[in-house]
């Protein structure tokens, strides 16, 4: 019967854990979580920042992930090849032969010397083949990509950060004479950075912008309220801290080649000098300052998002081209196309990192883009193929909560819409298109409007799908085809 | 001393025994190989036997992009759950012909096609459809959209179709066209007449 009342077998076992035999068990227990708890703060304290390059050139600007192999810093040779232009690579046995458009190299594995363009190349470290993965010395970059390219290259290997041709962004910063003062930067190209905000700092983050020193790394001004800012460089970015006395907020103009950075309303009005009183009575007291405000969000018209990534390869396309490396390559010409038309755009991966279909609606519903796009590639058929949702019915939308499978129900008709605008903008170009409804996710959890492209090559031949020229002349009537449509975009917003 | 003609007998009984090996080795090859492709590629079709009835069967072609019509005369039995998947594997059995519009991945096969009231329809396809599948936006979206079209153009009531794999739920067919719901016939009608129109 001892089980009928479990409560009365319970006390006094309870009883003789404290007093008995369990106490060393119990203290050996908790001695043992101790460890364990602090095993796992050391560890998660310790973990090193994942090293970036950031590579800038007319074609796209990217970053990869940079590898330590032996106590050197690598980086993978395709990848930084890939968005420039045609790329293949051929392993046999130890030996890894690339191609890069019509130039061909020769790497041995475990060995410095390389052949490129006929010439013997030394490296500084041994090249290495990872699953048919060429891998290169990071600090070889600055040397090896003018031979192969054939033009100049500026690299920073302290900033990780690579410049091919004439491609810096330059900026001028001035602080007006205006109460309140507001610091005036101005760009010779949009920029887009993260910005966040610290007690006596506004910090601003470029990783997709070629952005350069200015003559001086600090730069003082003639204010007490914005005194000077700080221009670093590392990981591949680019960062301008401004140091104030009070808090900031950041504004753009000009499609993003300007930012005016001044002090939020109420704390401008706050440190407004009090009125003078002239008569008798109480002084007035200053309203408390106010809380120190975030900087602004910069909202973004459209959200390009490509496709697969990671784990997810998608179609294989060829033996030498995956569908995830083709959708990211036209992600970033769409993105800098849509740029060039002052168009804010985000990628939703920029690397070949795995997201999922959850994960993307997700991302792109916080943004509250204008438009969201998500790329494909297919070797079937020719040009490009736009797709809008296929909403499930019989999912209703409850007041303001919406289903998450018919997100795009409202969002429906501009879409399709739209999807009608790209493709006569594309076939005035004379570039096949079509417009089609597909059961495609995420594209119906889309609150916004919503589309999908399906790259295919221009002739039978696959390999066409990642030349650089075919995917500009897509991404820019594409561009240009949303560029004419922003205002109703915006408005659907 | 071995007398010769001892000598040549037993030569002889060892070539013969070395030829009947080899030929043995090569006939048991041969049945191996034909059997397994046999087994690969071709669904094993339940009989059916009767008078022939016209069905229209929805084709892809992936040529041009496009959903055509088709009609053709199979023999169909009396259940209208067994004319569901008969109608499908006549559509199936085209896909996997040798110079097949659209073709599909060696060993697909509708498992099974389950009509719940009212107007549901399950279709159940093999491990194999789906594996095997092509993987692009337009190329899994001509063969959920022909499955569809082809069962509720023949099958009268079907107003909505779930595609199950091995009885299971998948998220897409190949990457990319969405499994995870229902096909409302009126909306795929929709896709069928832009389907129709080559790029």
């Amino acid at each position: 019967m001892r089980w009928s009342n479990p409560r009365g077998s319970v006390a006094p076992a309870s009883g003789r854990l404290w007093r008995g035999r369990r106490v060393p068990a119990v203290g050996a227990l908790l001695t043992f979580a101790s460890a364990i708890f602090a095993a796992s703060a050391l560890l998660l304290s310790a973990a090193p920042e994942e090293k970036h390059v950031s590579i800038f050139s007319t074609a796209a600007n990217y970053t990869l992930p940079v590898l330590e192999r032996n106590g050197d810093e690598y980086v993978g040779l395709l990848e930084v090849f890939e968005p420039l232009g045609s790329v293949s690579a051929k392993a046999n046995g130890s030996h890894w032969k690339f191609r890069y458009n019509d130039v061909e190299s020769e790497f041995i594995t475990g060995k410095t010397r390389a052949r490129i363009r006929g010439t013997d190349f030394d490296l500084p470290s041994d090249f290495l083949l990872e699953n048919r993965r060429g891998l290169v010395p990071l600090s070889c970059l600055g040397t090896l990509l003018p031979r192969i390219l054939g033009g100049p290259v500026t690299f920073n290997p302290n900033s990780r950060r690579l410049f091919i041709g004439n491609v810096a962004v330059h900026f001028t910063a001035q602080v007006s004479t205006v109460t309140p003062p507001k610091l005036v930067i101005n760009f010779t190209a949009p920029v887009n950075p993260m910005i966040a905000t610290e007690p006596g700092e506004l910090r601003m983050v470029f990783t997709h912008e070629a952005l350069v020193a200015p003559g001086s790394q600090v730069l003082t001004f003639d204010s007490e309220v914005i005194p000077s800012a700080t221009f670093q460089e590392n990981n591949g970015a680019a960062e301008l801290v401004i140091s104030a006395s009070v808090p900031l907020i950041a504004n753009f103009s000009h499609d993003g080649r300007s930012i005016t950075i001044e002090q939020p309303p109420q704390a401008a009005a706050a440190v407004q000098p009090p009125p003078q009183i002239t008569a008798a009575g109480p002084t007035p007291s200053l309203p408390s300052p106010a809380p120190a405000a975030p900087a602004p969000v910069r909202r973004y018209f459209a959200v390009v998002d490509p496709s697969h990534g990671g784990e997810e390869r998608g179609a294989s396309l060829s033996d030498q081209l995956e569908e995830k490396d083709v959708t990211l390559a036209f992600a970033r010409r769409l993105r800098q196309e849509l740029e060039l038309r002052g168009l804010a755009t985000l990628l939703l991966r920029d690397g070949d990192s795995t997201l999922s279909l959850d994960q993307r609606a997700s991302l792109t519903n916080s943004a509250r883009p204008a438009i969201y796009i998500c790329v494909h590639a297919a070797s079937q058929g020719n040009g490009l193929r736009v797709y809008s949702a296929l909403v499930p019915s019989g999912i209703e939308n409850h007041g303001p909560f919406l289903s998450w499978d018919a997100g795009q129900t409202a969002f429906q008709p501009l879409s399709r819409s739209v999807g009608t605008i790209l493709v006569t903008e594309l076939q005035n170009k004379q570039i096949p298109a079509r417009s089609l409804i597909a059961p495609l996710r995420p594209l119906n959890n889309i609150t916004a409007t919503a589309l999908a492209l399906e790259l295919a090559p221009p002739t039978t031949n696959v390999s066409q799908l990642n030349s650089p020229a075919y995917q500009l002349l897509i991404a820019g009537a594409v561009a240009a085809g949303l560029a004419d449509v922003r205002d109703n975009l915006e408005a659907g917003r | 001393m071995i007398p010769r003609h001892l000598v040549i007998g037993v030569a002889i009984l060892l070539a013969i025994a070395l030829g009947m090996s080899l030929y043995a080795w090569r006939m048991r090859g041969h049945v191996d190989h034909s059997e397994l492709s046999a087994a690969n590629t071709q669904p094993v079709a339940p009989p059916v036997s009767g008078t022939t009835e016209q069905v229209t069967l929805y084709i892809a072609y992936d040529d041009a992009g496009v959903l055509r019509p088709k009609p053709v005369r199979i023999p169909l039995p009396a259940g209208r759950q067994e004319r569901a998947a008969e109608v499908l594997r006549a559509l199936l059995n085209l896909y996997l012909d040798k110079f097949s519009p659209h073709p599909l991945g060696a060993g697909s096969e509708i498992r099974d096609v389950y009509l719940v009231d009212p107007g549901l329809a399950v279709i159940d396809i093999n491990a194999a459809f789906a594996d095997g599948h092509r993987s692009g936006v337009l190329v899994e979206e001509l063969t959920v959209v022909s499955l569809v079209q082809t069962l509720s153009a023949n099958i009268p009531g079907i107003t909505r179709v779930k595609i199950l794999v091995e009885g299971n739920e998948r998220d897409t067919l190949a990457g990319h066209a969405d499994l995870s719901n229902f096909y409302e016939v009126p909306a795929i009608s929709q896709i069928v007449a832009q389907l129709q129109n080559a790029q």
